[in-house]
């Protein structure tokens, strides 16, 4: 057995309450090994931002997280429509998301630029028509933000 | 063993061993060992939840008998704000006031007047730059221990202040030791409590090394000699200092509101302020200022030691207020006073965790995921832990076996009863009658099937 601990999660899409489930139990796990609080913290913020994506954007997808002593790695995958433009996306306040879903305090262009904010590595692959893939990781003890 | 003092105990004649507590208390901090609960005491926050829930009444709070008054030569009486909403058509407040001195108080301090006080040094508090925002509230003692115990990276966003009725204790104490010449031992000054909490605030409190409140006495118990001698009051002294900010700290909603600012949040009942933590942690909440958590449903009006419901109390409360001055005490110098503050801050105590190692941590982790798996998942509590993942945690930590599980109990003895069937008829019946004279767990699970 491998020194580190495998999570996957279904992120159900459209059902919004249902929203930020996957990060709640990945946090609770990571506060029970007694994990760096501030890497818990950025693991949070990121996935959440992320989970709450694919639901905006792709109907779901799937989370797996492997959690490492040194280090937090999460793949986020969807089968939705792929990000046109990642550069813009990447932009402060730039954002598709439709109205039904801002009116909930959603959508306000800052998820893509939180996770980058938040965690220490992010890279994203995209194709238009068959989904997204978002690799994140976020380091104990190193913090980037 | 752990010797950190609690405000709840167990009677354990009356425990009959459900699971109604350990399937409530916030911090998982409960188990039921052979028949009767017991009380991790690291976990334990003192919220007083599992008192509200037990069906059997064997969860008995601690506080001082209203006899402990006759040892001090000089009495002083706290009466908590919610005291003031216990009691049915009342518009004075002079009157419980008065009732406290004919109990043998010989001076009576408002907690909801050091309230007023400590309002003003937070509205100070909160101009200031370079602070944690927003301000958590350190007024529940049970969000204080369970912000300590579950959110080490709240803690810095606790306002760092004692509580009204620790203010209450130093003003009154000094006032006492000025005016009377006694010496500390003989002034005894004690809380009228809706809260167990605040009995455990007292003896080990937060933020401070030792507490100027010498007892806190029940509401409850206090309750029914208060109110007939309240009803032979003739003359009310003029004793209330109190105006609609301090009352109004009665219940939930009143310190954020005396802020007089807009971005604040007021939570209460403690799975709503587990859920406002979370999102805090998580930076969920944006424009927000000031955090108000209260423990108990309806703020301090819905402690367990009170007598009346919490919204009813809270109505009563409304109603006294009405014809009250906005604030009737004021800081001197409109300057946060010394005594105010926090010796030390509030420090995470690392409880839940599994290891300090975290190497070791993540093996256990494993090792609970496995274990979890081959549980039913039911979280029936029959085995004592609140949930399945719950043993699982405990049998990692070795405090619990796989076989307290009934339903995996009952599979190993089925297997047991078919392998030795396999061999012969006599085996069979000897184990099928050990199974009739199994205790109640097997005959509990037989029957649900």
């Amino acid at each position: 057995m491998s020194s580190s601990i495998s999570l996957h999660f279904d992120v159900s899409g459209d059902d919004f309450t249902r929203a930020g489930e996957a990060s709640t139990q990945v946090k609770k796990t990571l506060k029970k090994i007694g994990y760096d609080s501030d890497a818990i913290r950025r693991v949070a913020i990121a996935m959440y931002e992320g989970e709450i994506n694919m639901v905006i954007h792709a109907g779901g997808g799937t989370a797996d997280v492997e959690i490492y002593p040194d280090r937090v790695d999460i793949v986020l995958t969807d089968e939705g429509p792929g990000i046109e433009d990642v550069e813009k996306a990447m932009t402060a306040g730039f954002s598709t998301a439709p109205d039904n879903v801002r009116s909930l305090g959603f959508g306000a262009g800052m998820g893509l630029p939180n996770i980058e904010k938040y965690t220490d590595s992010m890279r994203i692959e995209t194709e238009i028509g068959v989904g997204t893939k978002m690799f994140l990781s976020v380091n104990a003890g190193g913090s980037n933000s | 063993m752990d010797k950190v003092f609690h405000s709840v105990t167990l009677d354990s004649n009356k425990c009959v061993g459900c699971t109604n507590c350990i399937k409530r208390c916030p911090t998982e901090a409960i188990r039921v060992r052979d028949g009767k609960a017991q009380i991790i005491s690291g976990r334990c926050i003192d919220c007083g939840q599992c008192i509200r829930i037990c069906p059997h009444y064997a969860k008995r709070p601690v506080y001082d008998p209203l006899s402990v008054i006759d040892s001090y030569k000089y009495k002083i009486a706290l009466p908590a704000p919610a005291l003031y909403g216990q009691f049915n058509d009342l518009d004075d407040i002079d009157i419980i006031l008065t009732g406290l001195l004919g109990l043998g108080f010989d001076h009576v301090a408002e907690v909801s007047a050091a309230a007023e006080l400590i309002s003003e040094a937070t509205r100070i508090y909160m101009s200031k730059k370079g602070i944690k925002r927003p301000v958590i509230s350190s007024a529940c003692p049970a969000v204080l221990r369970l912000i300590a115990v579950r959110f080490p990276d709240l803690c810095e966003h606790v306002l760092p202040f004692v509580s009204p009725m620790e203010a209450a204790a130093m003003i009154a104490r000094e006032k006492a030791r000025q005016e009377t010449g006694l010496s500390d031992d003989d002034i005894g000054i004690f809380f009228i409590s809706p809260c167990p909490a605040k009995v455990t605030d007292v003896k080990s409190p937060i933020g401070k090394a030792k507490s100027s409140v010498t007892g806190v006495l029940a509401i409850s118990e206090v309750f029914p000699k208060l109110a007939s001698l309240m009803n032979k009051v003739g003359e009310t002294e003029p004793l209330s200092q109190s105006g609609v900010i301090g009352v109004s700290w009665a219940g939930i909603g009143g310190e954020s509101a005396a802020l007089l600012n807009e971005q604040h949040l007021a939570a209460d009942g403690i799975e709503n302020v587990i859920q406002v933590l979370e999102g805090l942690e998580d930076e969920k909440f944006r424009g927000l200022d000031f955090i108000e958590l209260s423990a108990c449903s309806g703020g301090c009006v819905g402690g367990v030691l009170t007598v009346e419901n919490p919204y009813v109390a809270r109505a009563r409360v409304q109603r006294l207020r009405k014809y009250l001055p906005f604030s009737c005490s004021h800081l001197p110098t409109h300057a946060i006073p010394e005594y105010m503050n926090w010796e030390h801050s509030l420090e995470f105590s690392p409880v839940m965790e599994l290891s300090s190692d975290i190497t070791k941590a993540m093996k256990m982790m494993s090792e609970i995921d496995r274990i979890s798996g081959l549980l039913p998942g039911l979280d029936c509590g029959s085995c004592g832990a609140p949930s399945c993942r719950c043993l699982a945690e405990d049998i990692v930590k070795g405090g619990a076996q796989i076989t307290d599980c009934v339903f995996i109990l009952r599979e190993r003895i089925h297997n047991i009863s078919t392998t030795l069937a396999s061999m012969g008829s006599n085996p069979l019946a000897s184990v099928q009658e050990k199974m009739m004279r199994m205790p109640s767990p097997m005959q509990k699970s037989d029957r649900d099937e």
